[in-house]
């Protein structure tokens, strides 16, 4: 780890006046970031702790019927908020689902979204990465291939986004709200992260300075609160990345579909949105075939980066099953093991 | 530039100076407090050896940096027996015969003691397993673990 300077900021505005300067990186609950440095992939001259910045940390539910949640506020606070959880269960079942209880503790909801690619290639020092180092190339091209991207990478980059919280957070239109140097703005947390393209050291739409305040979901959000699954796939039982995810809810009359949300976890280097699909569901009855049809919809542009073609089948798979236990009804408490395939509940 | 923070740790208020900032709450405690019964594994927050509780909840110490820590009450394995003896999930991973070689066992013992405050497994094993995941066994006493976190949390729950 190398040697940085450590200032603790007071204010937002504070915040974004130091995180400003060349080199500096915000630091909340540390839990990417720190490991991170230990391996010298990221070697910031200044940590801004805005761990405890006054009024980042609140669940705040909106009179028009929407939610802000604070950029402080820890995983776990949120999962476990029963309001939120009845409202959003798409969302607390994701969090619960996604790394340790440890970790979901110490972590932030904006350091989720903010969390880097865990690309073995890009965590590896010694290996050639283009998010690292711009221009030095991609060793995971023709490497060990079985979780990278399959849907918007390019050549320079076949990494994938590791979040499950922000699967359905794009899938139900969340909102980052930002302060910085140029003043507030509301960025689509659809729009926030970028595909790699030929730049893939870019990874966020976010200039220097600017700070994640809140992430919002609208009131539209929670009209699917009855019929929301969050699934997911992973190498063991609890405590792994997703190989793929889905966060599918409905909003359903008389067993006809009148809208749908379908998103998709670690296919690409962003929670991927299916609007087509999606829109194909609509005015459709509830059903396998349907379902199906949308699935395939969903990843007809997929294509494997090397040596995982699976991940696109298993992931028309997974989005017919979340749609199917979705059409069936929320969970009125996360399983076991929350958004688990293996669940028998 | 030298940092200065104060921490209650076991109880007892604590003034630090760090020369340092790189110095995480773990190195805190092993290197510079004496307090060795928090382990470093992995030190990259995937093995759990180094679990403490940090203001009510279970963390990674090694992912904590102890500048950010500032003002913070802090419960290790050191300060969980009581005058009157074990705490209950001492006594219970004893009972239970939940661990081997002991090297993750005070992780173990303290990610329990932070899930039992939770209060969101319930007596569910699967529950309990889940909320454990975060805790590597390599010598696989996994099945004795979960039987003295349900048995510490029920002993708890009585005596509450």
């Amino acid at each position: 780890m190398n040697l940085f300077e450590y200032q603790r900021a007071a204010t937002v505005a504070q915040a974004v006046a130091s995180g400003e300067s060349e080199g500096a990186v915000f630091l909340a609950g540390g839990t990417n970031l720190l490991d991170l440095m230990k391996g010298n992939l990221v070697r910031p001259a200044r940590l801004v702790d805005i761990s405890r910045l006054p009024g980042l940390d609140a669940i705040e539910f909106l009179p028009d019927g929407g939610v802000r949640v604070g950029a402080t506020v820890r995983n776990s606070d949120l999962a476990h908020d029963k309001k939120f959880a009845k409202l959003f269960p798409a969302v607390a079942e994701a969090l619960l689902s996604g790394a340790s209880a440890q970790l979901r503790n110490a972590a932030t909801v904006a350091g989720n979204v903010m969390q880097r690619t865990r690309c073995p290639y890009f965590y590896d020092a010694a290996s050639a990465c283009n998010k690292r180092e711009p221009g030095a190339g991609c060793d995971a091209r023709g490497g060990h291939t079985r979780l990278q991207a399959v849907l918007g990478w390019s050549e320079h980059c076949i990494a994938t986004h590791p979040s499950d919280f922000c699967v359905p957070l794009v899938a139900f239109d969340a909102v980052a709200e930002i302060d910085g140097p140029q003043g507030r703005r509301d960025v689509a947390l659809e729009t926030l992260f970028l595909l790699p393209g030929d730049t893939p050291h870019r990874e966020t739409v976010l200039a220097a300075g600017e700070l994640i305040t809140a992430i919002r979901l609208p009131a539209e959000a929670a009209g699917f609160a009855g019929h929301a699954r969050y699934m997911k796939i992973r190498d063991r039982t609890s405590y792994a990345f997703a190989v793929v995810s889905v966060a599918a809810g409905l909003r359903i009359d008389d067993d006809r579909i009148v809208e749908a949300r379908l998103a998709f976890g670690g296919v690409a280097l962003k929670p991927w949105r299916a609007r087509e699909a999606e829109s194909a569901l609509v005015d459709r009855q509830v059903g396998r075939d349907t379902f199906a049809e949308a699935a395939a919809l969903a990843l007809r542009d997929a294509k494997p980066s090397g040596q995982n073609d699976f991940k696109i089948e298993l992931a028309r798979r997974l989005a017919v099953r979340a749609l199917t236990l979705a059409a069936a009804g929320s969970l009125a408490r996360s399983a076991p093991l929350p958004a688990s395939v293996v669940n028998l509940v | 530039m030298s940092h200065s923070l104060t921490l209650t740790i076991n109880g007892t208020r604590q003034d630090v100076t760090l020369d340092d900032p790189r110095v995480t709450l773990l190195d805190l405690l092993r290197e510079r407090l004496d307090l060795t019964g928090t382990k470093k594994g992995c030190d990259r927050g995937q093995c759990g050896a180094c679990t403490v509780i940090l203001d009510g909840r279970r963390i990674n110490s090694c992912l904590t940096l102890a500048v950010s820590c500032t003002g913070s009450e802090v419960l290790t394995i050191e300060g969980l027996a009581q005058s009157d003896g074990l705490h209950p999930v001492q006594a219970a991973f004893i009972e239970h015969d939940a661990l081997q070689c002991g090297f993750c066992t005070p992780g173990q013992i303290m990610s329990a003691v932070g899930l039992i405050m939770e209060g969101q497994a319930g007596n569910d094993a699967e529950r309990v397993r889940e909320a454990m995941s975060g805790n590597l066994c390599r010598c696989g006493a996994y099945a004795g673990i979960t039987q003295a976190v349900l048995a510490a949390q029920a002993r708890i729950g009585e005596a509450a």
